[in-house]
């Protein structure tokens, strides 16, 4: 069953068409990679997708409960409560707060008692905070920062950054986490690390996973099936040995044949 | 109820009564005499404005100017009620019409005005500063630049007591999973979109929550010094406020009462060299900025388990 359906998605930016009519169908549990060289439109479709830009035409539907549910254009807010969560290419902590804050806060649509409720310390706020606290160190454990809970995180190296920019997107509970460059600027060792705990995740939480990124090591290893991009529009689709051998695929990374 | 009483907040409540009794019996005992009995007023009022705007400022991240607007709808509102009605009771309706009628003017300035972000949302709400006292200066009810004359209906105890309940509100907003979604609207506001933080609710109920305490602050101003005119809600006064938030630290309530605490008193002991003391305030002010160039605590908190901690840790070095 598919999960996330786009259909003839464009965005224009002036004359620059960024992305040019994508089609792209994506099934449950699936683990997608999206690559295609420098300025490709990769990440304009991850924004498009996430509700930061508004599709020029084209839809994005996606599953919920069940249904297919038109989201072009809705805000980013409510994509991320349907179930869309994501990283950014470039981080995007709360720099000046806690490890532990930085998920907490990611829990905000898991929380159910109102700001009154807060003012007033009511029960239900003791009870809350501590099941939100309980489950924010566990999100922690998976990613291996439970014991670094109380740190800044902008004091922290890059690759736990990046690896706190994923624990908060699973604090909202996504069906479908979308990494953009999850392993940029990570060594050898910290990649391997990183496809590992991709994989331990897509095992726990059964969710797709869809991640943009340059690495082909990562992106052959780990997943599925591959979407390419060239000047904003989709070029090949498949699995990796497919891609790795498609014509185009070479011509777009190599340039064209003499 | 096991958490609520723990030692911080115990201790919170011993400051909270101790300097309560203290400052009343020097009060009674004749000791802290009118002139500085109204020091301390003025300081009272100066907390709550300080930590309300602080709601706006530090913990929710958005510029606000237009805070003396907020206190002058709620001074005029309780001003009036006491003249109409007279005595506590018009200051506890007056008080009661202000908050609600300051919810409302904060919901309508920041529906427009939130969507800007930096400098240009504080020129729209200096804008809206000005308009409240223009309108005010011009309305029949409120007699014009003249202004009100009242008689005092609140005193020390009341006053003392809101501006506690004023601190404890914002703490505990500041604390609760609505106050976390205000702090990441300050740190980042496009990555707090992205978590499904509605941001623009956040916004505007943390505006809501600073506008309404400020009036609180007002009618306190009302009720207590006998005169309020259009001339004490100018733009200055909403910089004086800002001054108190930016020198305790944006994102600290508890630097926001120390600061308003210490600049008021700097200003009272200035007042005996009055051709200098404008210098002399600039001064203190430029010399904290230089070494303190995020305020008195910066975005940190004091609390009484940090201090705890802290001797702990000394005690331990020391053995």
């Amino acid at each position: 069953m598919s999960v996330l359906k786009v259909s003839d998605l464009t965005r224009n930016f002036g004359g620059l068409c960024a992305v040019n009519h994508v089609n792209m169908e994506i099934h449950e549990q699936e683990l997608i990679g999206l690559i295609g060289p420098n300025g490709a439109g990769k990440t304009t479709l991850f924004n498009l997708l996430t509700g930061v830009y508004e599709p020029s035409s084209g839809t994005i539907e996606l599953n919920v409960d069940g249904k297919m549910k038109s989201i072009g254009g809705l805000k980013p807010y409510v994509i991320t409560s349907l179930g869309l969560a994501r990283t950014f290419q470039n981080i995007r902590l709360f720099k000046n707060l806690t490890v532990l804050d930085n998920v907490k806060i990611a829990m905000h649509k898991n929380i159910r008692y109102g700001a009154l409720s807060g003012i007033l310390r009511l029960p239900k706020y003791y009870a809350e905070e501590e099941r939100v606290e309980k489950e924010s160190l566990e999100l922690l454990k998976i990613v291996h920062l439970d014991h670094k809970k109380n740190e800044l995180a902008k004091n922290m190296p890059y690759g736990e950054q990046r690896r706190l920019e994923i624990a908060r997107a699973l604090a909202t509970q996504p069906k479908i986490l979308f990494l953009d460059e999850p392993a940029a600027g990570m060594n050898p060792q910290e990649t391997s690390e990183l496809t590992s705990l991709i994989h331990e995740i897509k095992e726990k939480y059964k969710i797709t996973i869809i991640l943009i990124e340059h690495d082909m090591s990562l992106v052959m290893n780990i997943c599925e099936r591959i979407y390419v991009l060239d000047y904003g529009k989709c070029i090949a689709n498949g699995t990796p040995e497919e891609i790795k051998n498609h014509p185009r695929v070479i011509e777009a990374y190599l340039g064209e044949e003499i | 109820m096991k958490k609520l009483f723990n030692r911080n907040n115990l201790c919170w409540l011993i400051l909270c009564f101790g300097s309560y009794f203290v400052l009343m019996g020097l009060m009674s005992a004749g000791i802290i005499n009118p002139v500085y009995q109204t020091v301390i007023q003025t300081i009272i009022v100066n907390i709550i404005l300080a930590v309300s705007l602080n709601l706006i400022i530090g913990i929710c991240g958005q510029f606000s100017l237009g805070h003396a607007g907020f206190m002058c709808v709620g001074a005029y509102c309780a001003g009036i009620m006491i003249k109409q009605i007279g005595g506590i009771e018009g200051f506890v309706i007056g008080i009661l019409i202000g908050m609600v009628l300051n919810a409302l003017i904060a919901l309508v300035v920041a529906i427009p005005t939130l969507r800007l972000k930096g400098d240009y949302l504080a020129i729209a709400t200096l804008g809206f500063g000005e308009i409240i006292r223009i309108i005010v200066l011009n309305m029949e009810i409120t007699n014009g630049a003249a202004g009100l004359v009242l008689p005092r209906v609140v005193n020390f105890t009341m006053m003392y007591f809101m501006m506690a309940l004023a601190i404890l509100i914002i703490v505990n907003f500041g604390r609760s999973a609505a106050g976390r979604a205000c702090i990441s609207i300050r740190e980042d506001e496009i990555a707090s979109e992205a978590m499904g933080i509605n941001t623009t609710k956040y916004k505007i109920l943390a505006f809501i929550i600073g506008a309404v305490i400020a009036s609180w602050a007002g009618a306190l101003y009302a009720g207590n010094f006998y005169i309020i005119k259009p001339g004490m809600f100018t733009f200055n006064k909403s910089i004086d406020i800002l001054v108190i938030v930016v020198f305790g630290g944006m994102g600290s309530i508890t630097g926001s009462v120390i600061a308003a605490i210490v600049l008021g008193l700097i200003n009272t002991f200035l007042q005996n060299f009055a051709g200098i003391r404008m210098i002399v305030y600039a001064l203190a002010l430029i010399l904290i900025m230089i070494f303190r160039p995020s305020g008195l605590l910066g975005t940190k908190e004091f609390t009484f388990s940090s201090l705890f901690e802290k001797l702990k840790k000394k005690k331990g070095a020391k053995s």
